[in-house]
């Protein structure tokens, strides 16, 4: 927005503060998410900056906090670093062993969510599809329903699942089928409205011309609609995977200490003893969301030139 | 030649209009088919479990399985009934049955939740059940005075059936009276109608700070050109992607007593070492917390509006004669309505539940309706839990159609 020739002494002003202000906004927006890099390298455990830090003294930086991500829960931190240290960190390391769970559970609510989401998002993006609107309300509700509700939910449920066909059978509680089971369901309403999105461009004749060649419909779906909506799908499965990485309520309620994630060890880290550590991992996952966002970004562009739409 | 009066027919001969129905309505089961799969998965992790927590909102048997004597009586006698040795002796069977059952102390949490400090009555009460000789009234009264209390006579008649609006007039801060009618708590002690009120102010609080920042940051990235435009729309969406957890260990760093904030004031002389603002741990932290993680759902729905509205209107506007505040308040903000419609909406429903930031930051004020849901969970008082979650979930409900209808959810877009 450029100042017009006319504008008059307090248009000009109004003109410089306005981008004053919005300067402001941006960096209220993202400093807190930069402050903890540079402080996750604090060699004192305090969580502001030193003298030193200050001074840019190299004495007042340290890579300690990343270390103790490494040590913390290992069974002889202090032993020789080779090859059985390398295997204790894998094997018992606290920060390791959540990192594992957090990617399998992730994984795995990933595929559900994003396979069954994208079926669906065809069926609701036909014209002829019956109960359309409520059917998309109730598939979107996981993301607006509070998630202490859900978690609530499931807490209940899951201590006898088996009870909505009036028997009894195991729990599902403190096991990662349930908690892979929530975090699908919490990751859907993204699929559906990322994968919805990309099927608006999509142009059905393309479908019917596959099909009047004598393609079958699953032929068809592989060939000529999947290589279409793909980058709507996958930035789908990325939206999917960080609800199921970041979320912590539903594991706090459901799941047992084998399942353990990443944000529910930086939850036990802010409620209780908070250590410069949780510095490192938010460091560590500031620059994953870094790569996630570059991923999407670069995915909305591609679909949006494969569809032929300028990219804006 | 075909005769033109006659239907016309498909070439197997089948009339066009049956067939067309037929492959209309194979359109339609094959969509349905497509959507099914999701559909019963979402039924089973979501409805079926929210259905059942619900469920345990209006139904408690904790005293109802234990008291069937005491059933049997208020069943024969109806509302306002004094409670005679009948009744009495009715209650003395059953608290014999709870000391054999040993569950004395659950029947007694039952009644505990309307009269407060009864659960310790039915305890010590079952403890003695065996020395109850007749007349019963006189010897359990002799055991405690608070047997002829009409309130527990009443909250016990309520409690005889699973089936109870107990726990909702419990969260609306309303009780049961001796006689059987409903009146409201004393002031001093309505919590819950408290709190809900003050998670929505603080959610609409929240809302319109949201707008506030938004609203101007959106306006520039509407009217940069596009290159520039998505660099800056970056800063919007880093913190969209970025954790929860992290966003909020952020602040905690940033504003704590010893954090860079207060350091920074301190060192510019602005406030002395022992005056440090406290901005964290309490309502204040509650509420910069929560506007920096939900902004970017404001920015975008708005941005998303911006950027259809042509400059031209506000120059013809401009040519006219309208002074700059003019074209901005009667030209460019009606036509952001859908975007500010849009973005509060999101923002004040997401506002609305919110749990973990302020469990995390809002120490002892600044927890809202979601953080006692939790506190209630972990006491196990269910049923409690689940009244607040019902009405809660209503609310949300509410706002989640009216979202539908003046926005659409098929318009909610993630970047």
């Amino acid at each position: 927005m450029a100042l017009p020739v006319y504008a008059d002494p307090l248009e000009r002003a109004w003109y410089y503060a306005y981008h004053v202000i919005c300067t402001a906004i941006f960096i209220f927006l993202i400093a807190p998410i930069l402050i903890v890099m540079p402080l996750s390298f604090n060699a004192e455990p305090y969580f502001t900056f030193t003298q030193k830090m200050l001074t840019f003294d190299p004495e007042g930086y340290s890579m300690r906090w990343y270390d103790l991500l490494l040590t913390f829960g290992m069974v002889a931190p202090d032993a020789a670093r080779d090859g059985s240290w390398w295997a204790d960190v894998w094997q018992n390391a606290t920060w390791v062993k959540a990192a594992k769970n957090s990617i399998i559970i992730g994984f795995w609510s990933t595929i559900v969510a994003t396979v069954l989401g994208t079926l669906a998002a065809l069926g609701l993006s036909r014209s002829e599809m019956p109960f359309r609107r409520i059917i998309m309300a109730v598939l979107i509700s996981p993301m607006i329903v509070p998630i202490i509700i859900i978690a609530t939910g499931l807490f209940f449920f899951y201590s006898n699942p088996c009870s909505i066909i009036g028997t009894e059978c195991g729990r599902l509680t403190s096991t990662y089928t349930g908690v892979v089971l929530a975090h699908a369901t919490l990751g859907i309403p993204f699929v559906i409205i990322t994968v919805t999105a990309t099927l608006i461009g999509f142009d059905q004749s393309l479908s019917r011309a596959a099909a009047s060649l004598g393609a079958s419909p699953s032929r068809t779906f592989f060939k000529v609609v999947l290589p279409l909506i793909l980058p709507g799908v996958i930035s789908g499965a990325l939206f999917a995977f960080v609800t199921s990485f970041d979320e912590v309520v539903a594991v706090l309620f459901i799941a047992g200490p084998e399942q353990q994630t990443i944000p529910r060890q930086m939850w036990n880290g802010i409620r209780e003893a908070i250590s410069p550590a949780i510095l490192s991992v938010a460091t560590i996952l500031v620059i994953i969301s870094i790569a996630l966002l570059a991923t999407v970004e670069l995915l909305r562009r591609r679909s949006e030139r494969i569809r032929g739409v300028t990219p804006q | 030649m075909t005769d033109t009066t006659a239907p016309l027919t498909t070439a197997d001969g089948r009339p066009l209009k049956a067939a067309l129905a037929a492959a209309q309505s194979r359109a339609r089961r094959k969509a349905f088919f497509l959507v099914a799969p999701l559909l019963l998965f979402v039924v089973v992790t979501f409805i079926i479990p929210i259905g059942q927590m619900l469920q345990r909102s209006v139904y408690h048997d904790g005293f109802s399985k234990e008291a069937l004597n005491l059933a049997a009586w208020f069943d024969a006698n109806p509302e306002g009934t004094a409670p005679d040795e009948a009744a009495f002796a009715a209650l003395a069977a059953d608290l014999r049955q709870m000391k054999d059952n040993k569950s004395a102390g659950e029947a007694g949490t039952r009644i505990n939740y309307t009269v407060p400090g009864t659960r310790s009555l039915f305890t010590s009460s079952a403890r003695g059940a065996d020395k109850l000789e007749p007349p019963f009234k006189e010897a359990l009264l002799a055991q405690d005075k608070k047997w002829g209390d009409p309130l527990i006579w009443s909250a016990m008649r309520a409690a005889s059936s699973p089936w109870t609006s107990d726990f909702y007039l419990i969260a609306t801060d309303r009780a049961r009276t001796a006689d059987g009618g409903i009146e409201q708590v004393p002031e001093k002690e309505r919590i819950y109608i408290w709190l809900f009120a003050k998670t929505f102010v603080l959610s609409a609080l929240i809302t319109g700070i949201c707008l506030l920042l938004a609203f101007p940051i959106a306006h520039l990235l509407a009217t940069l050109p596009m290159a520039r435009a998505n660099l800056l729309m970056i800063l919007v969406l880093l913190p969209f992607w970025t954790s929860l957890l992290v966003r909020t260990t952020s602040w905690i760093v940033l504003l704590q007593g010893q954090g860079v904030v207060n350091n920074i004031l301190v060192s510019l002389g602005l406030v002395s070492d022992d005056g440090r603002i406290t901005m964290i741990y309490n309502q204040t932290g509650t509420i910069i917390v929560m506007t920096h993680i939900l902004l970017p759902f404001m920015v975008l729905p708005l941005y998303s509006v911006m950027r259809t509205i042509k400059p031209s209107y506000a120059r013809a506007a401009r040519s006219l004669g309208a002074t700059s505040w003019t074209t901005f308040r009667r030209i460019y903000l009606p036509q952001t309505l859908p975007g500010i419609g849009a973005g509060a909406l999101l923002v004040f429903i997401l506002a609305v539940g919110y749990y973990i930031t302020p469990a995390l930051v809002g120490g002892a004020d600044g927890q809202l309706i979601s953080n006692l849901i939790q506190f209630h969970m972990s006491k196990s008082n269910w049923s409690l839990a689940a009244a607040l979650s019902g009405m809660l979930l209503l609310g949300v409900l509410l706002l989640y159609w009216l979202y539908d209808r003046l926005v659409g959810i098929d318009k909610l877009k993630l970047g």
